[in-house]
């Protein structure tokens, strides 16, 4: 009996961090960015307003989530780390628009919905990581990632990942089809192992000598750099180089902030997103994250600004969104993870 | 009266292990009265002794068929989703990713499947079949890389054996750095997913064979001795061939594992069927075509299954009644019995103790860094509760569904069966979305009679409370506990129930009395396997848990994702460490028995 009891005292403990998920004070957040990154955001707003934010963090689904919810549902604010659930959410018809002077003000309108109804509120490039010893030159286009002078020498993770997806989709936009599928055989053919792992296993491979140039994402870098000495050897042994387009920038991918179309704490919703893009949370997306800031001005973290200045490609961040299934399909067509 | 009918029962229960006679004598004691009534009058049709209560059969056929229903509602929600237009996936499935991704899915479940026959039954018959140094711990260290999840495997084995690695630094101790890295295997890879997911997997196969051996009869084996069999031809004709049904449920649970990993294989560079679902879903914008899909993967799923179930016809699968003593252990020679000690200990050396050892190196430096996180203990508290009560009514349901089909062994019964384990054979993430449908039509109609009661803010019942992660567990799970019991039950004689209902005792009595006490290795091996599989569970239980809870599983995915799993290895320890206390529990249960 004792342990009966002890059961059903614990199985209360777990319905009770819901209770009250609606009440005055509170803000309930749905984030494909993992809690562990965004907690010290969140404590700071609740420090700053007293609104205490609730949070769930999935790595897919979440849309289907809030639609199966309905009405009824929590979710005030969806938080996303790439630009496909943005756009998989608005698709789903789950959001309504934020509809915020302050948005409106402070993101540049390349990277917020022309309708309102999601806002960037960090950036990442796509970038390069080369071997210090064995990579002569600075500067890089991705154009010349297909050049046959790099056969052999190129590592990078599946062709289907949302970070690879999302570079293959910029330069669909910009290309069309033919181009691009010459270009990812090109690709294809310069690999020096079957695409696996991440962007940390890449840097791995190219300090320790398996390829010379790895495609990965800047803040993987930097967190091998400063937050773990195990990893700093590989952040080491390489330099990161921020490619461009010919005539472009850098394909950058964006985190991105929805309202959900029933949101029960409507106005806390507003003032979270507001707040996203405050000095201060901009502040600890660049120091704690390494991201890139979506509000002008925030200073970079120093390690970020190591790589020299980031020009951003001018590529509307909703066109890129409308190439992802192309791209997908001219991965598997070209058997880029094969 | 009493001894008038024990001769006739015990008789045909002579030389019996003592423990199943015990209970047969106590049930004869405490059944005196009932049973005199049966032997004054033998006429007495059997049904009538239970014509007042309610039928037993009955009410398991038809909490069967609702248990079946439950697990049949993600696939039913799947299969609507599926009947969705899909756009123009299927061209491109079909031109370019199916046949790659059903020849990996096919290696590597054959492969899977063979190493860990391999492993897993030929550590469980030097187990069972011999005595040697160190059998006692291996004894409950060979059942534990059950508690480390596949994906835990892939990212230390990869940290271990990658180029910079432990490995690579030890060698060019030795070799120029070139040459060493030449010589480590490429472990992401389809040949290194085969050999990490067998070393964590091969325990469903040697629970399954290790319960059978261990309570085999020699009267076989002693008969073919007798007849001048060699050792070889008694292994290959005898005693293997008898282990088939459990070998088939544990090799059925291990290719289950392997369809359903995502985690491992993405990230070992596997393109399985199961990750084209995602890309499908996630890249392609298509649910439908992802739902189609992964139908696709259940008809695959529903073959295996009915190939072990034929495999099992083919076995004579009811051990006589007449079984009589256990085999007893040889002992072996110190050479030999060193060398059986190394091949046993070798599996758990690589599948728990090296994972274990990197982890805890890792997990000590992190602490002294920057100390053990508050929330852990918080996040271990949930997963343990969740594990506990989902495991109780996995547990509780498998039974339901296996007596349904004992008691009436007809076609709805066996239909019941079959559906009860399709929850296994669906990847987590699908699996939960598929829930996501019913699951919330029940929230809110909850929500909308509370609030027609005057209930301002109802909120959703089962989703916010952990219940909606209790059923995706045991809708997942549930396969485990189902295939253990029905082994189980196919080693108790049929005979044994109808000796007891032939004096008048109800099938809950036989349940109560002979059944469960035959079946607790059964149960208690099916309860370690549900409860471990919970505490790993990452996918369903990353979409469909209430705010602001976090698991363990989920709390090493949160580091994981963002490249840095080291920080999540406090969180793999505590899964680990919880695992072990019932594991070496059972295998002291069942050395007891024995």
């Amino acid at each position: 009996m004792p342990r009966f009891r002890a059961i059903a005292l614990a199985a209360l403990a777990l319905v009770l961090p819901t209770a009250g998920s609606r009440a005055a004070d509170q803000v309930n957040v749905y984030t494909y960015r993992e809690t562990k990154l965004v907690q010290p955001l969140f404590d700071a707003f609740t420090r700053e307003t007293g609104i205490a934010v609730n949070v769930i963090s999935a790595s897919s689904g979440l849309e289907q989530r809030i639609k199966a919810e309905g009405a009824n549902s929590p979710a005030d604010v969806l938080l996303t780390v790439d630009i496909g659930r943005i756009d998989d959410a608005v698709l789903a018809g789950i959001t309504q628009p934020i509809k915020s002077a302050v948005i409106d003000e402070i993101v540049p309108p390349q990277y917020r919905d022309p309708n309102g109804h999601w806002a960037g509120i960090s950036m990442r490039a796509r970038v390069i990581y080369a071997a210090k010893d064995r990579v002569k030159q600075d500067t890089i286009s991705y154009e010349e990632l297909a050049d046959p002078k790099w056969k052999g020498k190129i590592c990078i993770r599946s062709g289907q990942h949302i970070y690879n997806n999302a570079l293959f989709a910029a330069y669909l936009a910009k290309y069309g089809e033919q181009k691009t599928e010459q270009w990812l055989r090109g690709l294809k053919a310069n690999l020096a192992q079957k695409p696996s792992g991440g962007d940390r296993e890449t840097a791995r491979d190219v300090a320790a000598g398996k390829c010379d140039l790895g495609i990965g994402n800047t803040y993987y870098w930097a967190l091998m750099m400063n937050a773990d000495p195990d990893k700093k050897p590989w952040a080491e042994a390489t330099k990161v180089l921020l490619p461009t387009f010919v005539g472009g920038g850098t394909h950058v991918n964006l985190s991105g902030v929805l309202l959900t179309k029933h949101a029960p704490n409507h106005a806390n919703a507003v003032k979270l997103i507001e707040w996203l893009v405050s000095d201060s949370a901009q502040q600890i997306y660049a120091d704690s994250n390494y991201e890139y800031p979506i509000r002008p001005g925030v200073p970079l973290n120093a390690t970020v600004a190591s790589y020299g200045k980031l020009i951003a490609d001018p590529m509307p961040i909703a066109k890129i969104a409308a190439q992802r299934k192309a791209a997908s399909i001219l991965v598997d067509k070209v058997g880029f993870d094969n | 009266m009493t001894a008038v009918v024990q001769p006739t029962l015990t008789a045909s229960l002579h030389d019996r292990p003592a423990f199943q006679e015990q209970r047969v004598r106590q049930l004869s004691k405490d059944e005196a009265w009932s049973r005199r009534i049966m032997v004054r009058d033998t006429m007495v049709p059997i049904t009538t002794a239970g014509r007042a209560a309610p039928r037993a059969d009955l009410v398991a056929l038809i909490l069967a068929l609702l248990t079946a229903l439950l697990v049949a509602a993600p696939v039913l929600s799947l299969l609507l989703i599926a009947w969705q237009p899909a756009g123009d996936v299927w061209p491109v499935l079909l031109a370019y990713v199916l046949q790659p991704a059903i020849t990996d899915t096919a290696l590597l479940v054959l492969g899977v499947g063979s190493l860990t026959l391999l492993i897993g039954a030929g550590t469980a018959f030097l187990m069972t079949s011999f005595d040697f140094p160190g059998r006692r711990v291996l004894l409950w260290l060979l059942p534990l890389p059950l508690a480390v999840p596949t994906y835990l495997v892939a990212y230390v084995y990869v940290d271990l054996f990658e180029p910079l690695g432990l490995i690579h630094r030890v060698l060019t101790l030795a070799l120029p750095s070139a040459d060493a890295l030449a010589l480590l295997p490429a472990l992401r890879s389809l040949p290194g997913a085969v050999l990490l997911l067998g070393l964590v997997l091969y325990p469903y196969v040697y629970l399954a064979a290790q319960a059978l051996w261990q309570a085999q009869s020699a009267d076989a084996s002693e008969a073919a001795r007798v007849l001048g069999a060699s050792r070889g031809t008694i292994f290959w004709r005898i005693t293997l061939p008898m282990a088939r049904p459990a070998l088939a449920v544990g090799a059925a649970l291990v290719a289950l594992e392997t369809l359903n990993d995502i985690g491992a294989s993405e990230y070992l560079g596997v393109r399985t069927l199961t990750v084209a679902v995602f890309t499908t879903w996630l890249n392609r914008g298509s649910l439908a075509g992802a739902a189609q899909l992964a139908l696709v993967l259940l008809c695959l799923v529903a073959l295996l299954i009915a190939i072990e179930r034929i495999a099992r016809r083919k076995a004579s699968v009811e051990l006589p009644s007449e079984a009589t003593r256990l085999k007893p252990r040889t002992a072996l020679s110190a050479r030999r019995g060193w060398a059986a000690l190394t091949i046993c200990l070798l599996p758990p050396l690589l599948g728990f103790i090296v994972p274990v050892l990197y982890l805890l190196g890792t997990a000590l430096r992190r602490a002294v860094l920057s100390g053990i996180e508050p929330s852990l203990w918080r996040d271990a508290l949930h997963t343990v509760t969740l594990a506990v009560i989902a495991t109780g009514l996995a547990l509780l349901l498998a039974l339901i569904v296996m007596l349904a089909q004992r008691w009436r062994a007809d076609r709805t019964s066996a239909i019941a069966t079959s559906v009860a384990q399709l929850g296994y054979a669906l990847p987590g993430t699908v699996l939960a979305l598929g829930l996501l449908t019913p699951l919330l039509a029940f929230d809110n109609a909850i929500a909308a009679i509370a609030a027609s009661m005057g209930n301002a803010a109802p909120g959703l019942l089962l989703i916010g409370s952990g219940g909606a992660l209790v059923l995706a567990y045991v809708i997942r799970f549930l396969a485990v506990p189902t295939g253990l019991l029905r082994a189980g039950f196919e080693q108790i004689p049929r005979d044994y129930d109808d000796s007891v209902r032939a004096v008048g005792a109800g099938r809950l009595t036989a349940l109560w009395r002979i059944d469960l006490p035959l079946l607790k290795p059964a149960l208690l091996g099916a309860a370690i396997v549900v409860f471990v599989d919970c505490l790993k569970e990452l996918p369903a239980t990353l979409l469909l848990r209430p705010l602001n809870v976090e698991t363990l599983a989920t709390s090493i995915y949160q580091y994981a994702s963002r490249g840095s799993f080291e920080d999540g290895a406090m969180a793999a320890l505590i899964i680990v460490a919880a695992s072990v206390p019932p594991v070496i529990w059972l295998t002291r249960f069942s050395e007891r028995r024995s």
